[in-house]
């Protein structure tokens, strides 16, 4: 029994009781300024990371369109996921939605709360490496742009503590099994993993899957194929995420680290575990905390290992693609032109991409083998750079590629699934009743 | 009729005789009361309502919301997570209590003496009171980081347990760290009530023989009761709606081992965009609230506070 009341009552209706849930928990501070649902050309940007190099590009903007300047107000990451949903649902946000496509994307383009960039886009996506580019694309149109730099998911490692066990890096499962269980043994934490944080945990079952299967496997979850969850793959998959857990890989305290903090890559760079399976945006991280060991090559990188008889290409990356820009259905015409003009002309420019060379970050943009061997630091940029050139396919992180409630029922059973709480089939049953 | 009514009208004006007439009514009128009930009407009545209407709805957060009567209702109550979150918020309710009643009422009567480095002492006990819940939790999932925290700082390798990521210790961690921060608060509550207790008593009492626990049993205790009964209400219904602490230190985890119930409405509705459950789980904690704060109103007699000074 359904019945679909007023748009305009049931929104606000539902706005208001949301408005008063956040002002309620005092997180409903409305920044002011000539933002968000006015006329105006207006973008909600991140802090932290890539920020220096949205702001140049504004500051460009603004000073070729001084009739048209852009309002950016800036958010911090886990604020702005919350915020930004809320507003597009209202009607109110931004011209300019920063976003991580995906299910989300597919949510608006559903809802048609942004609009075909068509041509606007067009220039950009000659220049983009494909398997990034696909990202943005619903039912074969484009609905988001990549504007920043792309984040593969990279094993990292500490050589020193390699090389004082004796191991060599590990190419395939069972290879990595074996080094486990030799740093184990002398004391050494194996694998560092943030499993407080619970998303760092997906890039394992992410990783397995695909190499075990493929990418078909996660195609047919997000395609809502019936017993997607419990194809054999996902199922070894796991299995082998609890055999990890069970030889120790992870020692035995990680559910307590916090990727927030850092409290992982710190643990590879104090030399008190070796591994690290982490996006490419903790690299700044390493060179900050311990630039001694990035300085003298003591930091390794390298692709997720193989697995014997698996039917994926082991050159296939998981991670985030980019991040990307799509432009408001419910921002005036004269706005959403504004954004349009500002895809085409602003976006991973050549001025950008060179911006994001400087501080080591790879914009997902063909043919800049030259440009990033020119860099003063160019090793961690080409190999992150060849490794998602050469990927057949980039698979976006679970958690953003899923709908948001699968996304949550996701990361919840696998955290249980890290802790023995349940087994493989037991997650693969629960999975299975949320497609 | 009329003649059936008649006794009962003439009751009530025999009433009204003996009050003051309502225009005449003693202290301030009701219209100041006003901008505190728009405010309560606006920011607490409405939304209430929407909550409720939202509670039969589908809605994700984007689009339009769309009537799904009792559905959301069944699929709330038979989630196991769900569920799993009603318990966790009971354990939390109950064991916070036991646990912070009897050190926030002793630490009360401690700081209400008159003993040598006692102000000192207070200061120090009313530190955490200060501090965001925010704050107090980073700080705390720092100190207790088993690789980088406590145990490896100061080399106590008991100290370096997987606190908040084993599922058996995580909850009562977060219950210690709950305490650390509302114990204070209680223990100021106490300390003014212990305060209000005439030396009269305790003279009395030391002339009659009684020791220090006799004292502080018979005299201490018992005049204490509505400080409990107010410090109690504000520990259970306070816990009921426990959310920012926990949400920082753990955010639920591991598994679902500190997921209580308003941190459950807040993951439903503001990560998975399940508004109408999460609206189910307001309600329910609404309706759980208001029921345990009257019913504890009601028991302990609160309603009918008298002073216990008459004689003095």
């Amino acid at each position: 029994m359904t019945l679909r009341i007023g748009r305009r009552a049931g929104a606000v209706v539902a706005a208001v009781s949301v408005a008063a849930v956040l002002a309620a928990c005092g997180g409903g501070k409305q920044p002011g300024g000539p933002a968000a649902g006015g006329d105006g050309f207006s973008a909600w940007a991140l802090t932290g990371g890539t920020e220096d190099v949205f702001k140049a590009q504004f500051d460009a903007w603004n000073a070729g369109h001084p009739d048209d300047e852009i309002a950016v107000e800036w958010f911090a990451n886990d604020a702005y996921k919350e915020k930004i949903r809320t507003a597009v649902g209202a009607g109110n946000s931004p011209t300019l939605i920063y976003g991580w496509s995906g299910g989300t994307l597919a949510d608006y383009v559903a809802n048609d709360a942004v609009v075909d960039l068509g041509d606007a886009a067009a220039e950009l996506d000659e220049r983009l490496i494909p398997s990034v580019a696909a990202n943005g694309e619903v039912d074969g149109k484009t609905y988001a742009v990549p504007n920043t730099h792309t984040q593969p998911v990279v094993l990292y490692y500490n050589k020193e503590v390699l090389d004082d066990a004796g191991v060599e890096v590990p190419t395939t499962y069972d290879e990595l099994l074996d080094v486990v269980g030799t740093l184990k043994d002398q004391g050494t934490i194996p694998i560092a993993l943030a499993g407080q944080s619970v998303w760092p945990e997906l890039m394992w079952i992410q990783y397995l899957t695909d190499r075990i299967g493929g990418p078909e496997v996660f195609q047919a979850v997000l395609d809502g194929k019936e017993g997607a969850w419990s194809d054999p793959a996902i199922v070894e998959a796991t299995t082998k995420i609890q055999e990890l857990v069970d030889a120790g890989a992870f020692g035995d305290s990680y559910g307590s680290v916090n990727a927030d903090q850092n409290a992982d890559t710190a643990l590879v760079h104090t030399g008190k575990a070796a591994f690290v399976l982490q996006g490419s945006w903790v690299y700044p991280n390493f060179v900050e905390a311990a630039p001694d060991l990035v300085e003298s090559g003591g930091l390794g990188y390298t692709t997720f290992p193989a697995v014997e008889g698996g039917a994926g290409d082991p050159a296939n990356i998981v991670g985030n693609p980019s991040n990307f820009w799509s432009a408001s259905a419910d921002a005036s015409p004269e706005a959403q032109e504004a954004a349009k003009e500002f895809i085409s002309t602003e976006v991973l420019s050549d001025d950008v991409v060179d911006d994001l060379l400087e501080i080591g970050a790879v914009p997902p943009i063909t043919g800049l083998e030259d440009k990033i061997a020119e860099q003063a630091e160019s090793d961690h940029p080409s190999f992150v750079y060849g490794l998602v050139r050469d990927a057949p396919h980039f698979q976006l992180s679970w958690d953003q590629a899923l709908p948001p409630e699968q996304s949550q029922a996701l990361l919840n059973n696998l955290s249980q699934l890290f802790l023995g709480q349940i087994d493989p089939q037991q997650f693969s049953d629960a999975m299975d009743a949320t497609l | 009729m009329s003649v059936a009514v008649a006794p009962r009208v003439s009751e009530a004006r025999e009433q009204r005789a003996r009050r003051p007439a309502p225009g005449h009514r003693r202290g301030p009128s009701l219209w100041m009361a006003s901008p505190a009930l728009v405010l309560f009407g606006v920011f607490a009545v409405v939304p209430l309502l929407g909550v409720v209407v939202l509670s039969f709805m589908s809605w994700d957060g984007l689009g339009d919301p769309v009537w799904n009567g009792a559905g959301n209702w069944g699929r709330t109550l038979a989630d196991p997570v769900t569920q799993n979150a009603m318990k966790l918020t009971i354990v939390v309710t109950v064991v916070s209590w036991l646990f912070q009643t009897p050190v926030a009422l002793l630490l009360g009567v401690f700081m209400s003496g008159r003993q040598r480095y006692r102000a000192v002492l207070s200061v120090l006990y009313f530190l955490p009171l200060l501090f965001s819940a925010a704050a107090v939790a980073i700080a705390y999932r720092a100190l207790l980081d088993p690789n980088f925290g406590l145990g490896s700082a100061l080399g106590v390798p008991w100290l370096s347990q997987d606190w908040i990521g084993d599922p058996d210790l995580a909850l009562w961690v977060v219950l210690f760290v709950i305490g650390w921060c509302f114990v204070p608060f209680h223990s100021l509550l106490y300390q003014g009530g212990v305060r209000q207790i005439p030396a009269s008593m305790y003279e009395a009492a030391l002339l009659d023989g009684a020791g220090r626990v006799q004292q502080f049993l018979h005299i201490t205790l018992p005049q204490l009761k509505y400080t409990i009964i107010t410090s109690s209400t504000l520990m259970i219904v306070g816990s009921l709606t426990y959310f920012d602490l926990i949400f920082v230190l753990t955010n639920g985890g591991p598994g679902n081992a500190t997921r209580i119930l308003p941190l459950d409405m807040y993951l439903t509705g503001f990560r998975s965009y399940d508004m109408g459950k999460a609206s189910v789980i307001a309600v329910i904690l609404v309706v759980v609230g208001l029921t345990v704060s009257l019913l504890l109103n009601r028991l302990s007699g609160a309603n009918k506070m008298e002073s216990q000074m008459e004689g003095l």
